[in-house]
């Protein structure tokens, strides 16, 4: 066991992990928002924006999140059309690419949990709020979202743990994450263990850190 | 298309090998994976304290650590651990393992950690009258366990236990990383020599939706066969 080497690789690791953090916090953002968005297109009358819905969380939940990050970083830029357009910008950057791809991928997954959220709402709390006048869209925004979010939470909280794992894929398309240091460091010493120990701590931090939110959060709003 | 010819032409058979290496690196770790299931299920569930540690251990840790970090610590530990144990007996030379046994250890000990936990729920929903049935009715500890307690358990762990299955699946295109040509490692070869990189993992992601659609339909009528009467 060599300890200089983990104590050294410490502050390396601890500063990959504040990329970590940030690609994260911004594909979960995305996410969030691309997952609402297709939850309720997946909610709706019209069969043809349900069923695409349906494809969109089918394709990215089948596939490896490893294929969708190849695809954007490595074969989008084939395109001819998009190396002149100012998506191209964005997209030549590996950053930009694996927050596109992370966002993407938890975008299907969280539009799953939400459906499935919204559908278990009971109708009463619906009919309720419709005998009583209200107008439909405050009973979606009061009514029917934040009993979708107090109902998803708990599965939310297992997909922003799946999402920090998915986060070390990015050191595949040479971002220095966490993974991508670690990585690095294992391979200019030899020392795998040590760094597993060490790389391992700070994500069972970090896992141990969102569960403990998730709970807090799931006893502030009072799960029934 | 001519791109997918078969022979010397096209990447046809050469992914179509891949493919193969794909279901059979899954199948191996799934195995692995239920193997180390069954050794750790019985610790979680017993009362002695070290065992539990164990166990839980086991199961936070991998279930809390990226999937690629574990490939890594095989792929650069997993030799010198062997080399290790091997010198004890008194063998110094260099060995190499084989990346197709590293990866499907990796994934296969990933994947036991999400099969022990599914184990455990399934067994802790079982009634406990069936224990107590089945001891008030004297049967022996081995046949009310292989004829009560388990086939009640595999009713309610195989939609789970599917699950499993798809994360393993999926896991299986990291080990691409450790150079055994699977799907993602030899589309990923293609796409350097032939520059098209954009077709080739889109073909990459086609071929893992035929796998994990095709894995849902068999996995549904399994969970039928083990539902029935219910």
């Amino acid at each position: 066991m060599d300890l200089d080497l983990m104590i050294n690789s410490f502050p390396k690791l601890l500063n990959a992990t504040f990329t970590t953090l940030k690609l994260l916090s911004l594909s979960l953002i995305f996410g969030l928002i691309i997952g609402l968005i297709f939850a309720i297109m997946r909610l709706s009358n019209n069969k043809l924006i349900g069923n695409f819905s349906y494809g969109f969380s089918y394709v990215f939940r089948g596939t490896p999140l490893l294929v969708q990050i190849f695809i954007i970083y490595f074969g989008l830029g084939q395109i001819e059309y998009l190396r002149s357009t100012f998506l191209w910008t964005i997209l030549k950057e590996p950053y930009w690419c694996a927050i596109i791809a992370f966002s993407l991928n938890t975008g299907a997954y969280t539009s799953e949990i939400l459906r499935s959220a919204f559908q278990t709402i009971k109708p009463g709390f619906i009919e309720a709020g419709k005998s009583l006048g209200i107008s439909s869209k405050v009973i979606f925004y009061k009514i029917q979202i934040p009993i979708a979010i107090k109902q998803s939470l708990p599965a939310y909280g297992n997909e922003i743990i799946l999402m920090l794992k998915g986060t070390s894929l990015a050191s595949t398309v040479t971002l220095m994450d966490l993974t991508g240091v670690a990585k690095y460091i294992i391979s200019t010493t030899f020392k795998p263990i040590e760094v597993f120990i060490v790389a391992g701590s700070i994500y069972l931090f970090l896992t141990f850190l969102i569960h403990n939110f998730i709970k807090f959060a799931e006893k502030k709003m009072g799960t029934n | 298309m001519e791109l997918l010819y078969f022979g010397s032409k096209g990447w046809g058979d050469e992914l179509f090998t891949a493919f193969l290496m794909t279901i059979a690196v899954s199948l191996t770790a799934m195995f692995i994976g239920i193997l180390f299931s069954i050794i750790f299920t019985p610790m979680k569930l017993s009362k002695n304290k070290i065992f539990n540690f164990i166990a839980n251990s086991y199961t936070t840790i991998i279930r809390g650590v990226p999937e690629l970090l574990v490939i890594y610590l095989f792929f650069f530990g997993g030799s010198g651990a062997v080399m290790f144990v091997a010198s004890i007996f008194g063998y110094n030379e260099y060995i190499e393992i084989n990346a197709f046994i590293t990866g499907s250890f990796a994934i296969g000990i990933i994947s036991g950690a999400y099969s022990t936990e599914v184990f455990r729920g399934a067994i802790q929903s079982i009634d406990v009258g069936q224990f107590e049935a089945s001891k008030a009715l004297g049967f022996k500890k081995y046949i009310y366990f292989f004829k009560v307690i388990i086939p009640q358990m595999l009713r309610l762990a195989i939609p789970n236990l599917s699950n499993v299955w798809q994360i393993t699946l999926k896991d299986t295109s990291l080990i691409s990383v450790t150079g055994l040509v699977e799907i993602m490692r030899q589309s990923y070869i293609a796409a350097g020599s032939t520059r098209d990189p954009l077709f080739f993992y889109s073909f990459a992601a086609l071929l893992y939706l035929i796998l994990t659609f095709l894995s849902m339909k068999i996995l549904n009528k399994l969970e039928k066969n083990y539902s029935r009467g219910f």
